[in-house]
């Protein structure tokens, strides 16, 4: 095990009756990271979070923290409060007294929480609501009230179930900044459980992808983003055009995906194509590292003629829909001044094209 | 609050006043009985008859001279205030256990939990009466106490079920989450979120018990409580002393019931949340 594992999740199954929610899950979180858990509705991150948090028992393995197996362990004895989608706030209380919360469950003196509870409301900049009841602050005072509660004990790690759910887009990037500058700054391990592929990509240190109660990739944003080990992931990400075919030797060492629309050469000397030698696989080439043209290109490339069905216009970038003659949707996305010199209009004829050290090969699940 | 103003601005007179009669009409007839008892009570004439004699508190002090009544009076009170404490207490672990957890034959508890209310009333007391005698309970106090417990708790628990039924299921975990145990959670978030229904629930039992007469007359024996001591009166003689200790007693109800209705409606309504600048 890592000496700087803080969590460590080894072999931890999770299921309800018969439905599986997690399935046997080995990975780690670092002290002072900041982790991303994402994946659609249903993926088993919440159920993920809540038996790290204790309100969920796992039904196989051991999850340890600091080295130390906490399955049996109640909640209330663990130090790993939750900010919840909800908030939880309760609202009987007001905001300092919600904030003395976990500080009088632990026993600490009258005089001594109030002094920790209105630090923290001075760090979270909220010490003017300390006596105003829950139901007369906005939404994102209502963040900060339930961080400071949770953080108020200064523990080792704080869990986040999908906190900024419930914020309008602009306030969402506030927050973020918040939070992640929180992080920074007080070193606490955040585990960060969203389905936003915008909040996990712009805070976290290392996303964790998860599909159907299991891990589909770990890594760093970029990693994630630049190489999706499967798939899913690749079409989660919805940044890449995705190709299936079969991976087969041609004879001067090199080796090709056999798609229906052609086929298209593969850096061969990469371990995953050596290894899918002979099999159905996918190959994942990144929407920016797409390019057009009106003719067709010469050099190590792989090109598919396309038809123009549609454009999208993001800011200083605009997405290209094109399809092959089968029907399949390719896309592009590039800086306007790159479009620049092509006839872009709905029905004319192009050519997809990407380099091959562009396309990644995974296999086909 | 839109909903009020476009509410406001499509409104016919006539039907507002119209609406408004059949309201006070309403209210009239339930109430109008209960008045004239109240009017009378104060009435110097020994029979309820119009025209009115003059204003009188005579039968007041008959009848806080009688010591019987007196004894009606604190028997009354000891059972009710001791009815609504229990019954709430029960009242309340019966709708947490309601909300808290999930088991087999939930449908058939709660069904058998709120029936009581549902069975007449003196089918009920004359089987209070065959029951408590058998084991040596009847005819004192504490056996009113135990038949008005059971057709109380029901009370209680309809009214803490509902108020626990609009608690963000999260925040029982949440306490735990943050150091709290089970019991802590109970007292310092399950108990204060409740208790503005805890305390309704207490209200509305005492009041339920105070006026309750069937059952207290099959099972009170010698400890006879104000309804019971009323019909007493009733069977004697008729006299405007009733009269007085109806408005009384209907005074005291009253109290316990908008004191309730206060504690199950007043709250939060007032607050309104800031909006982010």
């Amino acid at each position: 095990m890592n000496k700087n594992a803080l969590v460590s999740f080894e072999g931890v199954v999770k299921r309800f009756g018969e439905f599986v929610a997690v399935q046997r899950m080995d990975f780690e979180i670092g002290k002072g990271e900041f982790l991303a858990i994402m994946g659609s509705s249903g993926c088993g991150k919440t159920t993920t979070l809540r038996m790290l948090a204790g309100l969920e028992a796992p039904s196989e393995g051991v999850i340890r923290l600091s080295g130390k197996p906490i399955n049996d362990l109640p909640t209330w004895s663990r130090d790993t409060p939750m900010v919840w989608q909800s908030l939880a706030l309760f609202p009987f209380l007001n905001v300092i007294e919600n904030v003395e919360f976990a500080l009088k469950m632990r026993g600490v003196g009258k005089a001594e929480r109030r002094r920790r509870a209105e630090q923290w409301l001075d760090r979270m900049q909220i010490s003017e609501f300390a006596g105003r009841n829950i139901s007369q602050l906005s939404g994102g005072q209502r963040q900060r009230v339930a961080l400071a509660r949770s953080l108020v004990v200064e523990p080792e790690i704080l869990l986040l179930d999908e906190p900024l759910s419930a914020l309008d887009a602009a306030l969402k990037v506030r927050m973020q900044s918040v939070l992640k500058n929180l992080q920074r700054e007080t070193g606490i391990t955040f585990v960060y459980v969203t389905h936003s592929q915008s909040e996990a990509f712009s805070m976290a240190d290392r996303v964790v992808i998860m599909s159907r109660g299991k891990i589909e990739q770990i890594g760093t944003p970029q990693e994630i983003y630049r190489t999706p080990r499967t798939r899913f992931v690749a079409n989660f990400l919805g940044s890449s055009n995705i190709f299936t075919g079969n991976v087969v030797e041609t004879g001067d060492g090199r080796a090709t995906l056999e798609t229906p629309m052609g086929a298209f050469g593969l850096v061969s000397s990469e371990q995953s194509t050596r290894a899918l030698m002979g099999r159905t696989a996918t190959l994942t080439v990144l929407d920016t590292k797409t390019n057009l043209s009106r003719t067709m290109p010469t050099g190590r490339v792989n090109a598919v003629p396309v038809r123009m069905i549609g454009e999208e216009f993001i800011g200083a970038t605009a997405t290209i829909y094109l399809e092959t003659g089968d029907g399949h949707e390719i896309r592009v996305q590039k800086s306007h001044e790159e479009l620049a010199s092509l006839p872009l209009q709905i029905g004319q004829e192009l050519v997809a094209y990407w380099n091959e050290e562009d396309g990644h090969l995974v296999p086909e699940e | 609050m839109s909903d009020k103003d476009t509410a406001s601005i499509n409104r016919n007179r006539a039907v507002d006043v119209a609406l408004l009669v059949y309201i006070v009409l309403g209210y009239a007839f339930v109430f109008a009985p209960i008045a004239a008892s109240f009017v009378f009570s104060f009435n110097s004439d020994r029979f309820p008859s119009i025209p009115l004699g003059h204003f009188s508190l005579e039968w007041y002090q008959a009848v806080a001279g009688d010591p019987l009544v007196w004894q009606g009076l604190r028997n009354t009170l000891f059972v009710g205030v001791t009815v609504g404490v229990i019954a709430t207490a029960l009242g309340f672990g019966a709708a947490y256990t309601d909300y808290r957890y999930r088991f087999f034959g939930k449908q058939v508890y709660l069904a058998l939990a709120l029936i009581p209310p549902t069975i007449p009333v003196v089918i009920l007391g004359l089987a209070m009466l065959a029951y408590l005698s058998r084991i040596s309970l009847s005819g004192n106090a504490l056996s009113v106490i135990i038949a008005h417990v059971v057709i109380c708790a029901p009370f209680a628990m309809a009214i803490i079920r509902l108020r626990l039924s609009q608690m963000d299921p999260d925040l029982e975990a949440a306490a735990w989450n943050l150091g709290a145990s089970e019991w802590a959670a109970m007292r310092h978030v399950i108990v204060p979120f409740a208790k503005p229904a805890i305390f309704g629930a207490l209200f509305i039992t005492m009041a339920v018990s105070f006026d309750e007469f069937a059952i207290a007359w099959f099972v009170s024996g010698l400890n006879e409580t104000l309804p019971v001591k009323v019909l007493g009166f009733l069977q004697g003689q008729v006299s405007p002393r009733i009269n007085a200790i109806g408005t009384f007693v209907f005074v005291t109800s009253m109290t316990l019931v908008i004191l309730a209705q206060i504690l199950l409606t007043g709250r939060g309504a007032k607050d309104r949340p800031a909006s982010d600048e």
